[in-house]
């Protein structure tokens, strides 16, 4: 191991550290709180590295920056967290339609609206998933470590440029802000996907021509001498608006089914103790982290408690949740939210064991020990 | 038969347009292209992008790099597209409600930033497209179908609104002054920063017959007669220029460029 590449890093700086290693060469953002240092360590380091930062006007302004960014060619990302995120969805939307490749990280805190701006909250959960108007399909990753982001982050980037979507990256107030021990990989063992170029030429180049079964179109770049037509209106093959309901009915299946055939590429979890678990924890981002400390203190007394955690949260890890939900007697969801991925679990579970939150939405974390009286049968 | 003009630089299998009969419209859009055609611009490297809109569905018909975005958000994506990449020239066209409503943000912010982007407002006084709702630029007193009794709004003078957030070029012309339209166009885009032209185009079908003013040869006369060019204006007296606008060059002062300014903190880091 060489000490060089271990750092003490925010969770923040290893988004940016993470981001470029991807190949990040476009950032656009406005300040807010807590994902602020996102923008200040694009803006220190891009131009490090050939890359560009502007800080837009508001959060609309940013993620169209991103997406007319990402229409040239350049790796782009924008951060912010709840009521910027709000202030996003309809460009998300956007590039969800016309497939433009970009990566939008949201550091949560409180809400509704202003909400507890300096406070952990895990309460955009539904919001990653249905946020934009309209069917689409939707990517979200969930790291629940300093070391996870800058990981999970250059996935964000790789899983954007290959299925050609936005990707929402979530992320914890409190793995945003906290410093931790991370190990930087050398850059030749990480795997960078970038986005499929056009394999013909300009005369016969279709701009969404692909496999109708969930393929992927290739991407020209703006500038390239390919002068296609990119719209946020229903499209054919073409890039050109269409009112008929056989090609709006081919493109927006085609879109989910980029998700729908390619879930074994796009889910991220990771299990421990779920072998003989009668009691399974399911937890995501930092509520994660308690959740094995709870897992861990319970199987000391000797319950048989495992653990649960979805890396990718959308899509909905369905398979693997259901043939555990069949194995274990209750499922305990722990999340700082009302009870919002909890939905999913029940929907998935189905009545073939019990389901149950540990829920706070006040600003606090949830403690091992919320969660231990859980598993205990303690209210 | 369809003009050079036409074969050369529109998508000819994306015509006709979908603009009404006697909207000014086409003529600011020609005047866009003729004015690249004039400038010689290498069209792989021009990119134009729209909002959402009436003006904003103009490069779908335009052979170029094109970007049809969300309501008033195409000077945010351009910015974006110019900031990637500054090689392109990026050609914003919009409209009145797109760009000083909904996008009147952006606006400001790209003029001021001095981006160098040309933008071309399709100014005619009214959403067009949801049927002939008030617009920032409708005139006070005016109707539109949400301004039944007269609009008490005021109205933008979007030139000299640029021209305060920073905007280092700025003209006006009509789709009655199509040659003056043309030309300022050429000396927006010839402009390294931030430009516009606020193009002030006819809807006879909404504005037009909202407000009885007749069909669109009546109100090209109307702009003909109330007109007056800059240069002219500066020799009559105040009485004479009562309830006239201003066309031609208003503004015209470079000053650097956005993308050659954050070049430099880049190759501080190269030379290093």
């Amino acid at each position: 191991m060489n000490d060089k590449n271990v750092r003490l890093m925010q969770g923040n700086e290893a988004c940016v550290e993470g981001a470029i290693a991807a190949g990040m060469r476009f950032f656009a953002g406005y300040p807010i709180t807590p994902s602020t240092e996102i923008a200040e360590g694009s803006s220190e380091k891009l131009p490090q590295v050939g890359g560009k930062f502007v800080q837009m006007e508001d959060e609309i302004g940013s993620i169209a920056a991103v997406i007319g960014a990402s229409l040239t060619g350049l790796k782009s990302m924008t951060a912010t967290s709840g009521p910027g995120m709000s202030l996003k969805l309809e460009n998300i939307g956007y590039a969800a339609i016309a497939e433009i490749p970009c990566v939008i990280v949201n550091v949560q805190r409180g809400g509704p609206s202003t909400g507890l701006p300096t406070s952990p909250a895990q309460g955009d959960i539904m919001q990653a998933r249905w946020g934009t108007h309209g069917d689409h399909p939707t990517i979200a990753l969930y790291p629940s470590s300093v070391s996870e982001i800058y990981q999970i982050t250059i996935e964000a980037f790789n899983m954007a440029e290959k299925y050609r979507m936005p990707v929402i990256l979530l992320m914890d107030e409190v793995i945003g802000h906290m410093r931790e021990r991370i190990e930087l990989p050398e850059r030749s063992a990480l795997q960078i996907i970038d986005r499929k170029k056009p394999s013909v030429g300009p005369e016969q180049y279709l701009p969404y021509q692909a496999d109708a079964d969930g393929g992927v179109p290739e991407m020209a770049s703006f500038g390239d001498g390919y002068r296609f037509h990119v719209t946020g209106l229903v499209h054919d093959e073409t890039g050109f608006p269409s009112n008929s309901s056989e090609v709006t009915a081919r493109l927006i299946n085609r879109l989910m089914k980029k998700i729908e055939n390619n879930l074994d590429d796009i889910l991220r979890y990771e299990e421990e103790n779920t072998g003989d678990a009668d009691t399974l924890l399911l937890a995501y981002g930092c509520t994660a982290r308690s959740a094995k400390s709870a897992m861990d203190a319970a199987r000391e007394e000797g319950m048989k408690v495992g653990l649960f955690r979805p890396i990718t949260i959308w899509p909905f890890p369905e398979q693997k949740v259901r043939e555990l939900a069949q194995r274990v007697k209750r499922i305990i969801v722990p999340e700082m939210n009302l009870g919002q991925y909890i939905l999913e679990v029940q929907r998935v579970a189905g009545g073939s064991c019990t389901v149950e939150g540990v829920n706070r939405a006040d600003g606090e974390i949830i403690t091992p020990e919320d969660i231990l009286d859980k598993i205990k049968g303690v209210f | 038969m369809a003009s050079s003009l036409i074969e050369k630089y529109m998508r000819m299998d994306k015509l006709p347009h979908i603009w009404c009969p006697g909207c000014g419209h086409g003529i600011v859009m020609r005047a866009v292209v003729k004015a690249i055609d004039e400038l010689e611009l290498n069209r792989e490297k021009i990119c134009i992008v729209s909002g959402i809109g009436c003006s904003s569905r103009a490069p779908g018909y335009m052979n170029f790099n094109t970007l049809h975005t969300t309501h008033g958000r195409a000077l945010a994506f351009a910015t974006g597209i110019k900031h990637a990449n500054p090689e392109l020239e990026v050609i914003v066209l919009t409209g009145d409600g797109d760009c000083t409503a909904i996008g009147g943000n952006h606006l400001i912010h790209a003029a001021r930033r001095n981006m160098g982007i040309t933008t071309v407002v399709f100014n005619n006084n009214i959403y067009g497209m949801t049927g002939g709702q008030y617009s920032p630029t409708t005139p006070t007193g005016d109707k539109g179908t949400t301004a039944p009794y007269g609009n008490i709004d005021k109205v933008f003078d979007i030139c000299s609104l640029a021209q305060a957030a920073g905007a280092t070029y700025t003209g006006r012309a009509t789709v009655y002054h199509a040659q003056l339209l043309i030309r300022l166009i050429k000396d927006g885009i010839k402009n390294k920063g931030f430009s516009l032209i606020d193009a002030i185009s006819v809807c006879p079908t909404y504005y037009g017959r909202k407000n009885k003013k007749g069909d669109s040869v009546r109100i090209m006369e109307w702009l003909k007669d109330n007109a007056v060019n800059v240069a002219a204006a500066s020799k009559l007296p105040p009485e004479k220029l009562a309830g006239k606008f201003l066309i031609g060059e208003l503004y015209n002062n470079p000053q650097p460029e956005y993308t050659e300014e954050y070049k430099k903190i880049v190759e501080s880091f190269q030379r290093g």
